[in-house]
């Protein structure tokens, strides 16, 4: 689901990096957010809410909502819409509070 | 504790301009955003802006970050940018506490503060509204225009304000399919420029309408929109089942005013500037000394007058620490009167009269 043309815009991605995402193997682009890689690859439900554990998706992608926590190479609440994909990184849906190590 | 004469915290389009006018005054600026980059919600405005040529009508969003940074850059003598740090409290005794990328924590005590913090978007109640594809109107906007990635297939715009309908454009430039745009309203809120080019590639803008309903598993799958009467109540019988897999929530921004509302100083809830904004005087210094603000954490407007508000603050707070620019009053004098022109016509009248409730 990237956009491969655009009238205005180019889209000058980095380099191709993989992470696993609960376990499965994905590509993104270095330079991209968590949130936006998962995206391109189909993935809709980055957690589940506190108490009902109903799905949780991104809704701002600014770093303003924390819709997206997710637990990222062990750490949880990690907000995934602003923080940059990094080669070799671990995600994880999240599931309740989190529990730091 | 790090020692500092001006802080600005955010670095939109009314932090940078903030930061310009401070600088080129002879104040040393120190900018404090909480991304990587500078510019803020510029980065994805790929739409031409209106305004005057002051405020660079006719430039694209995505542009106008590179205008100011350069601008900046002449005065780089007096300013420090830290990216990745978020200002995470303001204190009574002046002093503000900063976070560096999740692991350096510090103190600053600056002699003035600018908050620039921007707005965020409103969310609507109704059934499953919390379920993923379920985004904001501007989160699209980033994932499309930044990362150069499509939301879905099928997208449901719900509000035609300016940025429902710029959204609805951008999202069929970038290949996928608008179903509808509704509105709560009886008329379309937005520029008529947008809708027209909207409509004329075929994609209906339904006003007096809301959404009922949201379904899906995991996921948006169906939406369920109906007819409003005048006093807005949904019309039993008019609900029609549509297929889509995003919907856009496009319904307006508030003030981004956490951070300030911690300083103490004095907050109004205001309708017609779309929350709870600080008061103020015409030098937008707040009714804390040395504590001013400038874009929409004073009252929800355009990219336009955010620019302009910077300017205005930057250049009243450096006067204030003792950095009087030479030509002051005719500054001052131009950046006011580019406001009120700004504020001219009907949606103007509207924030005037919020302006109104909150200047001493």
């Amino acid at each position: 689901m990237r956009i491969e043309n655009h009238p205005i815009l180019e889209f000058n991605r980095g380099k191709k990096i993989k992470f696993t995402f609960n376990g499965q193997e994905i590509e993104g682009y270095e330079g991209e957010t968590i949130a936006a890689a998962l995206h391109a690859a189909g993935v809709k439900v980055l957690g589940k809410s506190l108490f009902l554990h109903r799905p949780r998706g991104f809704y701002c992608a600014i770093g303003n909502c924390s819709s997206c926590l997710m637990v990222v190479d062990g750490v949880p609440n990690v907000k995934t819409c602003t923080t940059d994909l990094i080669e070799g990184m671990v995600v994880q849906t999240q599931e309740g509070k989190g529990v730091i190590a | 504790m790090k020692e500092a004469e001006l802080v600005i915290v955010g670095a939109g389009p009314a932090g940078l301009c903030a930061a310009i006018s401070a600088a080129s005054s002879g104040a040393k600026v120190l900018i404090i955003e909480r991304n990587k980059s500078l510019g803020g919600q510029l980065v994805k405005q790929t739409h031409m802006f209106f305004g005057s040529e002051k405020q660079y009508a006719s430039t694209r969003g995505i542009d106008i970050t590179d205008i100011l940074l350069t601008e900046l850059k002449k005065y780089e003598k007096n300013v420090e940018i830290l990216t990745n740090s978020t200002v995470v409290g303001m204190y009574e005794d002046g002093i503000i506490t900063v976070l560096h990328k999740e692991d350096k924590y510090f103190k600053i005590k600056p002699k003035a503060v600018i908050v620039c913090t921007g707005a965020f978007e409103k969310s609507l109640a109704f059934p499953n509204n919390d379920l993923p594809g379920i985004y904001g109107a501007g989160a699209v906007q980033t994932l499309m225009n930044v990362y150069g990635v499509k939301p879905g297939n099928k997208v449901l715009m719900v509000g035609a304000g300016n940025i429902g309908l710029i959204v609805s454009y951008q999202l069929m430039q970038a290949g996928v399919e608008v179903v509808a745009i509704l509105d709560a309203a009886p008329k379309i809120g937005g520029y008529l420029v947008h809708a027209s080019k909207i409509r004329r590639m075929g994609v209906p803008i339904l006003t007096g309408y809301t959404v009922k309903e949201a379904i899906g598993k995991d996921y948006l799958e169906k939406a369920v929109i109906c007819k409003l009467d005048n006093k807005f109540q949904q019309i039993p019988g008019t609900e029609q089942t549509l297929d889509a897999d995003v919907m856009c929530i496009s319904v307006g921004l508030t003030p981004l005013n956490e951070l300030l509302s911690m300083s103490g100083c004095e907050m109004k809830y205001i309708p017609q500037l779309s929350g709870t904004v600080p008061v103020r005087n015409e030098d937008y210094e707040t009714t804390i000394e040395n504590l001013f603000v400038a874009g929409d954490i004073s009252g929800v407007e355009e990219a336009s007058a955010a620019m302009v508000e910077g300017y205005l603050a930057g250049l009243c707070a450096a006067a204030k620490i003792g950095h009087k620019a030479e030509d002051f009053e005719n500054k001052k004098m131009d950046y006011l009167k580019q406001l009120s022109e700004l504020r001219s016509g009907p949606v103007g009248e509207h924030i005037l009269a919020g302006i109104e409730q909150i200047v001493r």
